[in-house]
């Protein structure tokens, strides 16, 4: 749809935003892979409530959200192997790397930290690789 | 406060990835599928994102948050094995599924039991990642 882009834009700002509050009010960076994984390999500690509260309005949020909405589809692959081996090079990248998309790319960019930008160049050339290679090389995904 | 203040910001992130339809894989994919039918839509939420943010940093300096403590301090720009070597892993994964993170928590609640395996799958990853990190360090040592 052409007005995707203005949502995109209106999203990024929410998302953007509450960069800003976890910043600004709680001295801490909005990353999810650094928040999930602390929750996951125990050293989130003293900060797990604050974690968990955070991936708990994350889960909320959208599901006061959906009746506005309809039918949302997420078009998400059903192919076990194809959503297995993505979750775990996920997991275990971001962990290496310290950050994902919101932590290296979001938090990090606006910023400029050197590392946030190398993180997000090499993430997105490898994601757009494994696309182009199992999308139109394999036909897989 | 704390707890509230980090439920107001996970609500701002879970709304946005909502609403700007970073949970749709397919808008992902298609934004990383340079020789197919091109999506724009994550350049948009990607700078969107990054104005506000970019504004709570220039108010950092000389401030302290407000529960207190202190901002995290600003990282030495020394590029590491992990860091690159993650990153890359990371972006296969990405571009396989469409899914990072934040939209993988965001989905679970209307995306349907595929997205339950990819966070269960993640989860699995993160609580590996440490012994990985033992194991390479010993193969390579860091510098």
């Amino acid at each position: 749809m052409e007005q995707d882009w203005i949502w995109g834009l209106v999203g990024g700002l929410l998302i953007g935003t509450g960069g800003a509050v976890y910043l600004l009010a709680n001295g801490r960076i909005m990353g999810a892979s650094g928040i999930i994984g602390g929750l996951v390999d125990g050293t989130a500690r003293d900060t797990a409530a604050e974690k968990l509260v955070f991936l708990a309005a994350v889960f909320l949020l959208p599901i006061l959200l959906y009746p506005l909405y309809g039918n949302v589809d997420t078009h998400v692959s059903t192919n076990p192997l194809v959503i297995v081996a993505a979750g775990l090079l996920v997991g275990v990248g971001t962990r290496l790397a310290n950050g994902c998309t919101s932590g290296h790319g979001v938090c990090g960019i606006s910023r400029f930290s050197l590392r946030g930008i190398v993180a997000t160049v090499f993430y997105i050339l490898a994601g757009g690789l494994t696309v182009v290679f199992f999308r139109h090389l394999l036909g897989a995904i | 406060m704390r707890l509230l203040y980090a439920f107001i910001a996970g609500g701002l992130f879970g709304a946005g990835l909502f609403v700007s339809g970073m949970t749709d894989t397919s808008k992902v994919q298609g934004w990383l599928d340079v020789f197919g039918d091109w999506d724009p839509t994550l350049a948009f939420v990607m700078g969107g994102a990054i104005i506000p943010m970019a504004i709570a940093w220039r108010l950092v300096p000389g401030r302290k948050p407000l529960v207190g403590g202190a901002f995290p301090e600003p990282q030495e720009p020394r590029i590491s094995r992990n860091l690159v070597l993650g990153s890359t892993l990371f972006g296969a994964g990405w571009g396989l599924a469409g899914l990072c993170p934040g939209p993988a928590i965001a989905s679970l609640s209307y995306g349907g039991v595929w997205h339950w395996v990819f966070a269960a799958a993640m989860l699995a990853g993160m609580a590996l990642a440490p012994l990985l990190r033992v194991r390479l360090d010993r193969l390579v040592p860091a510098e």
